[in-house]
Order: C-alpha cells, then structure tokens, then sequence
C-alpha cells in the first residue's frame, strides 16, 4: 500500500525558507600521537579519520631549495594502492593552502613538510585532511600566518545545503564545496568545488561554511589549550 | 631528511645493559610491549598499536584475471609502505632495500602458507577472480615493524568481507552491500612473525626490539608461526653464526608468543564483531580516549545560522564587496611578511632624553598584531585614494582580479 505525505503550499513555503542546515559532526583530536615526527595529529569528523605528521624547517633537497623562503612539501597517502592523479590533485590543493599559511620567509633554505595518512573516508575527506595538517603544523609549533579551517557543504537535488557532509550525503548531491578560511579576518583561502550549481548557493554555502569554520576554530584553540595547559 | 644516528657511548651504553640483562624500557628480554588492536568502521581496516609502533593495515578486492598458473585462484597480494610518515629516516617515492625485504617477508608469510582459501576467490575458473589487496602503511617507527605489521595484516584479513557474487550462466553479478551481506574471507589459521635480536655474536638474545636496539643488534631471525605450532616461515638475517640450540630455543618462545597474540587478535575481532551487532559506535574516533591532555572530543556542534548570511542570499548590492574581501585574502603569500612587518609604526614611548622604555609599553599586544597590520594597510591605501577617488576603485578592482586568479591557481 502506497502512503502520501500531504503538503499545502504554505508548508512548502516554509520548508523552501527553512534555514539550511549546518551541522558539524564530532570532532575529536589527538595531538602528538606519534614520537618520531616533530609534530602530529590524528583528526576525526565524524567517521572521517585523517594522520597528518609535519617535520620542519629540516633540511631540504637540493632542487626544491628556495633562496627566499621554505619549501612546503606534501604528501598525501590514499589508504588502498598506489597514488593516483586525484590524490596528487589534492596534495596539490593542501600545498597550496598550506603555503599561504605558513610564514615561510622565515626560514629560507629550508623544508616544511607535511605527510598525510587518509584513514578513514566517510565524507569530506578533504576537509579533514587540511583542518588535521593545520593541527600537525601547531604541533610542531611551525611558524604561522594565521591558522586554517576547511568545511564541506553539499548542494542536495532539492536545493537543501548540507554542511560537513556524509560520504552517502556527498554521492547523491548534485554540488559539493569545500571551503578554506583562515582564522584572522575569516577570509577565503581556497575553494574547491565539484558539480553544478548557482551563483547564489555558492554564496549560501560560502557564508555557512564560514560560520562553521568558528567552530573548528575554537576546536584548535580548545585542544592546544588542553595540551598547553595539562589540564583534562 | 637524514636520521640522526645512534652515537658511540649510546651503543656501548645499550651492550652493557644487555650483558646486565636489562633494557632500555625496563622489560624482560623474552616480553613483549603492550599490543592493541583496533578496528576502523570500514571492513578490513586494521589499526595495531606495540608499545609506540603503530601500523595500519587496509584490505581491498577488485575483480581482475587470474594467473596462468593457477587459473582456480584468487590472489593475494601484500604491499608494505615505508613512507616518511613513520620515520625521516624513510624517503617517499622509491622503495627502500629495507620496505623491499619486509614486503617479501610479509608475502611469504601470508601466501606461502597458505592461509587465505584462495580457491574460494574464484569466480570464473580461468576468466574472472577476486585479487585482494593487503596495503600496510607504517605510522610510527620504534622498533619492531615486521612483528606489527603481521598482526594488522592477518587481522585485517581476517576483518575483511567481499561482496556476494551470483553466477548464473554467463552472467556474473556483484552485489553491493546493501543488497546482500558480503562474505568474510576464508582464513584457514593466522601465522605471524615474531623476531629475535642477536647480540654479541649470538650470545645475547632479545625478543620485540625497540628502534634503538635495532641499531646495535649484529643479526636478526625471523620466525612465522601459527597457533598450531607449525613452522611458516624463517628467516636469519645479519653477521653472526647460530647454534642449533638457539634456534630451538627461539621456535619454542614463538609458540608461546603466537599463541598469546593470536587470543588476543581472536578476542578484538570478537568485541568488534559484537559492538557492530549491537549497533553501538565504532571505529577510530571512539578509541581516542578524552581523558588525556592531548585528545579533545566534540560532540555534534549546531552552528547558529545568523540572519545576515540569510539576507546576503537574497543578493542584496552589498555582496561584490564582500567577494572582493574575501579573495584579499588569497593576497597573503603574494606579499612578503617582512612588508606586513613594516607596516606596523614602531610604537616605542620615549620616556626621558636617554631612558629606553622598550618592553615596557604596556600589556602584550601580539596577538592582535595582524589585525592592527590589515588596518593599516587600508588607511594607507585610503589616504592615498582621497584626492582621485575614481581612480581607486579602478585599481581596487584591478587587485582582485589578480587575486581571483591566485585563488584559482590555488585551487588546480
């Protein structure tokens, strides 16, 4: 037996001007996780699990060297298999990110590097990967510019906005976007988007992921303060 | 990056402890250090952590040929990963002699004997089988990888379930997992490998060496056993000659070493299997206890959507300034931070003719320096843009084009 939801206009009016939703899944950090790096941090949103290390200002090779400030290296590591162009498309990305954080010209002639270990991928992968090297880089007290916090949202077939997305959530949407911000003025670092949308849903989504970033802001703050401080 | 090595005094220093029947970390020669395993919320995802070594162990399967030899089985393939991660001793890119010699060892153990069915992996004789994959990526380096990464690996393995496949006639269908449930693999018992350290010519025996005791140690040998007491593989490495005692000695400590590991292994993925039965959480973020100083846990945060993000999806004018805002931020590498530095006016109170005051201006104001750098950035821009106002916003627009195009670069 077929069963129908009934909805008048005016729920329909309603459910079209509900305010999208953004939600951040758990988050729990764990800083120095590893000994041998010089700093570390394993990331989880939600399911997502993401290892990030950073070693650095080390030595660096002598093709790499840049006389007026440090090289960023990133590697990023896929779970299953060999790199592919996708994950180097990404180790790109955080790079790039990563590089306009840094203080870099403080250390010439020197290498920063960042390695990350994907865990576990259940949605917005590339979110965790960046907001877990920012945590690495902290930990080892690496020079910054400012700090960064990346947030995905989904666009749904219906128009709904979801943030910090489900890998489930991330297949059926018809628009996913990552953004980065960083933690003085809350400004735009880097943008990727996958699928088709409008001007104005970007917009929506921009200034939504910009609110969540706060909160993985004060994730960082918290979880250095507690690590500083010795106190549970 | 080069790793820093071990100095004289430091070795002679763990040689002497050695002959005192001592070591480092206070253990017994024969112990082993504290295993745990866990596993993540995907199927044959392993996470082994011996004493400070950690390990994660994935397992996968596609569909592919079989090979010529063996047209009836499945295969295995095994895949150690030595990347900068674990330690800066390791380079990225290509294989060391060492991930070389530990995948060997790794393959031997799990495919010589024989314990994955992988005549259970065919689909088509000769057409169509199941390869599965172990990758074992190695997260941190202090001693001992071989040992840890044969427990990830076997118990991954054993963790792992492949999709249901149905023949019918020529027609082969994989079903996905909310179709049918998948099928765990058949694991006929679990070898692991268990490694001894020799010092002092043979003289000296230890079991689970720490990274350090690696490094001093004169040879190595490697012994693959199950909990039935057979024999899978072994292996000696190194400078130094063993009598025939030793080596019995060695297999007998392997039996009670293996036999341990193995309930331990049996047990996790018993309490995995319930906790999934229960439908209660797992997975990695749920072993970080919170109770240390260096995790931190959140539960779900709900972000308060403020109303100005609503109205701004209206598409009210003031929105183009708000893009050009926000790609000035992209301008942050492009500009030097010795240029921000210079911004900031040297605010130093001159107290008397020959009296310094610096350091003692006040409260700190580092934390608010860059703000005080972006306002001044602007009203130098705005004092210069007074008289031709036209002009300016030409310019302005000129910027954040040029910014756009940085952030774009950033993003390919």
């Amino acid at each position: 037996m077929a069963s129908f939801i009934v909805l008048t206009e005016e729920q329909q009016r309603l459910q079209r001007e509900a305010p999208p939703e953004a939600v951040l899944r758990c988050l729990t950090s764990e800083l120095g996780c590893l000994t041998r790096q010089d700093g570390s941090a394993s990331l989880s949103q939600g399911d997502t699990t993401v290892t990030a290390v950073a070693y650095g200002p080390a030595e660096v090779r002598m093709a790499r060297e840049r006389i007026d400030r440090a090289t960023v290296e990133v590697v990023y590591k896929p779970k299953v298999g060999l790199p592919r162009p996708v994950d180097r498309k990404k180790e790109n990305i955080i790079r790039n990110t990563l590089e306009s954080a840094i203080m870099g010209s403080a250390h010439p002639r020197s290498a920063i590097s960042v390695i990350i270990q994907e865990t576990e991928d259940l949605g917005s992968n590339l979110a965790c990967c960046i907001n877990a090297a920012c945590l690495a880089l902290l930990d080892a007290a690496v020079g910054l510019n400012f700090m960064v916090a990346a947030v995905a949202s989904a666009v749904m077939e219906d128009g709904k906005i979801v943030t910090d997305p489900e890998k489930k959530v991330e297949e059926k949407a018809v628009a996913v976007m990552t953004f980065v911000f960083e933690s003085v003025d809350h400004k735009l670092v880097s943008v990727l988007t996958y699928g088709k949308f409008t001007q104005e849903q970007y917009k929506v989504c921009r200034d939504l992921c910009r609110q969540t970033a706060q909160s993985v802001f004060a994730f960082y703050r918290e979880s250095l303060e507690k690590k500083l401080l010795k106190t549970v | 990056m080069r790793e820093t090595p071990l100095s004289n005094c430091e070795k002679e220093f763990i040689l002497n402890n050695i002959k005192e029947h001592r070591r480092l970390d206070g253990r017994n020669a024969y112990d082993y250090r504290d295993i745990r395993i866990s596993f993540g919320v995907s199927l044959g995802c392993c996470h082994v952590e011996m004493g400070k070594t950690k390990v994660l162990a994935q397992v996968s399967c596609e569909v592919g040929q079989p090979k010529q030899t063996r047209p009836h089985d499945g295969v295995l393939f095994v895949n150690v990963e030595l990347s900068p991660m674990a330690s800066p001793a390791f380079e990225q890119g290509r294989p060391s002699e060492e991930s070389v010699e530990l995948s060997r060892l790794m393959e031997r153990c799990l495919k010589e004997s024989r314990c994955v069915d992988l005549e259970s992996l065919c689909i088509v004789s000769g057409e169509k089988v199941w390869h599965v994959r172990v990758d074992i990526h190695v997260l941190n380096h202090e001693g001992n990888i071989l040992d840890c990464s044969s427990i990830a690996a076997i118990s991954a393995l054993a963790h792992f379930k492949r999709p249901d496949v149905s023949v019918q006639g020529e027609e082969i269908t994989i079903h996905p997992l909310e179709e049918k449930d998948p099928v765990g693999l058949s694991i006929h018992h679990m070898p692991l490998l268990v490694s001894f350290s020799f010092f002092l010519q043979g003289k000296y025996l230890l079991v689970d060496p720490s990274e350090k005791e690696e490094k001093v140690m004169d040879g190595k040998m490697v012994i693959g056993m199950n909990k039935h007491r057979e024999i899978c593989t072994l292996q000696v490495t190194g400078q130094n000659l063993l009598l025939k005692d030793q080596v019995l000695r060695c297999s007998s400590i392997a039996v009670t070493k293996v036999t341990k590991t193995t309930e331990l292994i049996v047990q996790a993925l018993e309490n995995d299997k319930q906790a999934r039965l229960r439908g209660e959480k797992h997975g990695f973020a749920e072993q970080i206890s919170s109770e240390k100083v260096t995790s931190n846990h959140w539960r779900e945060t709900q972000v308060k959507v403020k109303e100005e993000v609503m109205s701004a999806s209206g598409g009210s004018g003031a929105e183009s300034e708000d893009v050009d805002s926000d790609m000035e931020a992209g301008s942050g590498d492009s500009q030097t931070d010795a240029a921000r530095l210079k911004d900031v006016e040297p605010n130093v109170d001159i107290v008397a003719r020959g009296v310094g005051a610096i350091g003692e201006g006040g409260a700190s104001r580092w934390l608010d320096l860059p703000k005080t750098t972006q306002t001044s950035k602007n009203k130098g821009k705005l004092k210069r843009s007074h008289p031709e106002e036209t002009e300016v916003k030409q310019e302005y627009d000129e910027d954040s084009e040029e910014e756009t195009q940085t952030v774009l670069n950033g993003v390919q």
